[in-house]
């Protein structure tokens, strides 16, 4: 069973020639076909733990260890780690210009599969995950993110979800700036990646309205750049109620 | 329409529109057009013509100290039947009717060619094969001509491959007849120490169509300056460039669109992909639209990804209007570094960093190349393309 093992994790950044400490010692370890919902106010360091989990380089990791069945990801390079089973479903999806979505679909996938999809039964597997997304056949020869709305590029990340199959998915706000309809194809798709219960689902997220969707086995508050509580699907109705402010006004000085 | 964006430090992004009453295109040159050498001074590097260009690397091309050798360039034609290929004297009629060479190392090349080499496809004549010039450098210097004529509603794929080591001053015409549709792919896939300077001139019939496609990976200095004017109303120009500049190597394109009459059309694209110390592309755009020109179109874009540090790109598109009574007129230049969340993105999904580079690199050309709207030059070109990328982002 795989499991992702995140000990002690202290990150910085460099900004306006200053090094910040953005996460102070995070804690947690997801296994597979667990959801962990991980909860914070805007700027706590979510979207850092999604993005050095996940190596992007302008976060240096100054201590703790990454573990995924063992194997040191931290050690790994941004390709590596997505080969090894990671996947980040990414805030803000990047444009990739002259580049189609089926060409980069394929690619990754041949990637991750470390060999060729079968074209006859590829092209089928696409057009359905696609179909089931509510997406239109035509964005398959649009360029990646290219003029996508916030919405189309969230089902986007969620294609990619489902074809790639991770062992460990970190999905970074994917709720926002969904509307309700979007929201619910999103997580469905989501769902149908933990049904297979092959998957550990880190589900990051500001408000509660996706937990409605997508029910969580475990909350994490996360503050100042940690884990601050944790708790089941509870925790996420206290913080529904009284918002985040317990949290932030002790231990957040940054 | 202009714009301009993330542009690294040690680049220019210059763009102008200037509703002048006299042609500052035709003003800014140091000496009026001319076949004669002897009508123009020996540049120094700061006339405006010259400003990009390192002067000391052409080999003499531009002093009168380069003189041709025997064996310099091979050029071989192959065409199929129907085609008239001669190889004529310098007092051929046929000569110097599309254009007359605008700086000194056009009139060089002019003044020093001993024979020009005429095709010629017949009116009417509408070829289903290209022609095919192999330009071969044998390593010496040379001084050459070539005419391309297309009679009234005759059609014609012409590809120019240059490769091998020279020294080479050209001047190539394109007399395209009325109604006629001429495509022209020139690549210059030369040697590291290849130096190439060429004026291309069009002159584009009534109602007839050029479609240039200019392709530039090789070279130390590559400095081609294509040109276009219209014998009449109805004309249409596209012209697409692609070049990548690698390390030491300087790729200059400097292209006149001069709309001289009443509706015509013309496009430009050029993008440029530029890597490594000292990489140096230049890219000037002059469209200009005479007073008498009413109903004219046109557009130009250059755009360029700057793939490392240490490469340079200078991006001048320049469009002068002497009238208001036109269909439509704008440019665009855009020089943008490699985005590294491109490749983070990628590499999150898998990909391994070189293919991810590639992937970026290859895209970037690839919305160019479908604009070609030719099935065969346009996979030929993406193999190229390929081929280039294998060999040189790793
Ligand atoms: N690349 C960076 N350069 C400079 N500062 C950064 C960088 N990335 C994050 N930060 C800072 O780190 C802190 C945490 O940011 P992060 O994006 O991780 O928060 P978040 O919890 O995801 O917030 P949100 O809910 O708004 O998405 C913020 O103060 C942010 O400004
Ligand atoms: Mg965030």
């Amino acid at each position: 069973m795989a499991t992702l093992e995140i000990r002690d994790l202290h990150v910085t950044v460099e900004a306006d020639n200053a090094t910040k400490e953005i996460l102070k010692g995070v804690d947690l370890t997801v296994k597979q076909g667990e959801t962990h919902a991980i909860m914070g106010p805007n700027g706590s360091g979510k979207s850092t733990l999604a993005y050095s989990l996940a190596g992007h380089p302008k976060y240096t990791i100054t201590g703790g260890t990454v573990t995924l069945d063992g194997e040191d990801v931290l050690e790994m390079s941004v390709d590596e780690r997505a080969r090894a089973g990671l996947f980040l479903a990414m805030q803000y999806p990047v444009e990739v210009p002259g580049v189609s979505v089926s060409n980069f679909l394929r690619t990754s996938a041949t990637a991750i599969r470390g060999e060729a999809p079968k074209l006859r039964t590829w092209v089928k597997e696409v057009k359905e995950a696609m179909e089931r997304l509510n997406m239109d056949p035509a964005f398959a020869e649009r360029n990646v993110n290219e003029g996508f709305s916030g919405g189309e590029k969230k089902r986007h990340e969620i294609l990619q979800l489902e074809l790639l199959k991770p062992k460990v998915a970190i999905l970074d706000e994917t709720d926002s700036g969904l509307d309700v309809d979007a929201l619910r194809v999103v997580s469905e798709g989501v769902n149908r990646v933990r049904e297979t219960g092959e998957v550990g689902t880190l589900l990051i997220t500001h408000y509660t309205r996706i937990l409605r969707y997508i029910k969580p086995d475990h909350v994490h508050v996360f503050a100042n750049g940690r884990i601050v509580e944790s708790g089941g699907a509870e925790l996420a109705d206290k913080l529904e109620a009284e918002g985040y402010e317990a949290y932030t006004k002790g231990g957040a000085s940054a | 329409m202009a714009e301009a964006q993330n542009i690294p430090v040690g680049s220019t992004t210059a763009g102008s529109i200037a509703v002048a009453a006299e042609s500052t295109v035709a003003t800014r040159m140091s000496a009026p057009p001319s076949f004669d050498v002897a009508d123009f001074p020996v540049p120094h590097g700061r006339e405006e013509e010259w400003r990009f260009t390192p002067l000391e690397r052409l080999r003499g091309l531009h002093d009168g100290t380069a003189t041709a050798t025997g064996e310099g360039v091979k050029v071989t034609v192959e065409a199929p039947e129907g085609v008239t290929v001669e190889t004529v004297g310098r007092d051929d009629a046929r000569l110097g009717r599309a254009g007359t060479p605008v700086d000194r190392v056009a009139a060089q090349a002019y003044s020093a060619f001993e024979q020009a080499s005429v095709v010629t496809v017949p009116k009417e004549t509408v070829l289903t094969e290209p022609i095919r010039i192999a330009v071969h450098g044998e390593g010496g210097t040379a001084y050459a001509h070539q005419v391309i004529e297309l009679g009234a509603f005759a059609e014609a794929v012409v590809v120019i491959d240059h490769t091998g080591d020279a020294v080479l001053a050209a001047n190539v015409e394109y007399v395209i007849g009325d109604g006629a549709k001429l495509t022209v792919v020139s690549v210059q896939d030369w040697d590291d120490k290849a130096v190439h300077a060429a004026q291309h001139d069009a002159l584009v019939g009534r109602d007839a169509s050029l479609k240039s496609i200019i392709v530039t990976f090789g070279g130390d200095v590559v400095r081609l300056h294509p040109r276009v004017r219209y014998a009449g109303p109805g004309g249409e120009a596209e012209l697409f460039g692609l070049y990548f500049t690698d390390a030491g190597q300087h790729q200059e394109h400097r292209l006149l669109v001069d709309h001289n009459v009443p509706h015509c059309k013309s496009n430009v694209v050029y993008k440029g992909a530029l890597q490594g110390d000292d990489a140096h592309a230049v890219w000037i755009g002059d469209v200009l639209i005479e007073a008498k020109a009413e109903g004219t179109d046109t557009y130009e874009m250059n755009r360029n990804l700057v793939l490392t540090d240490g490469a340079r790109v200078d991006s001048v598109p320049n469009l002068e209007i002497e009238t208001g009574e036109i269909v439509g007129a704008g440019h665009a230049s855009a020089t943008g570094r490699f985005d590294d969340e491109q490749l983070f993105y990628l590499m999150a999904r898998g990909i391994p960093e070189k293919d991810a580079r590639r992937l970026v690199v290859r895209g970037f050309f690839a919305e160019l190349v479908q604009q070609i709207g030719l099935p065969d030059i346009e996979e030929r070109l993406i193999g190229r393309i390929e081929e280039e990328l294998e060999a040189s982002v790793a």
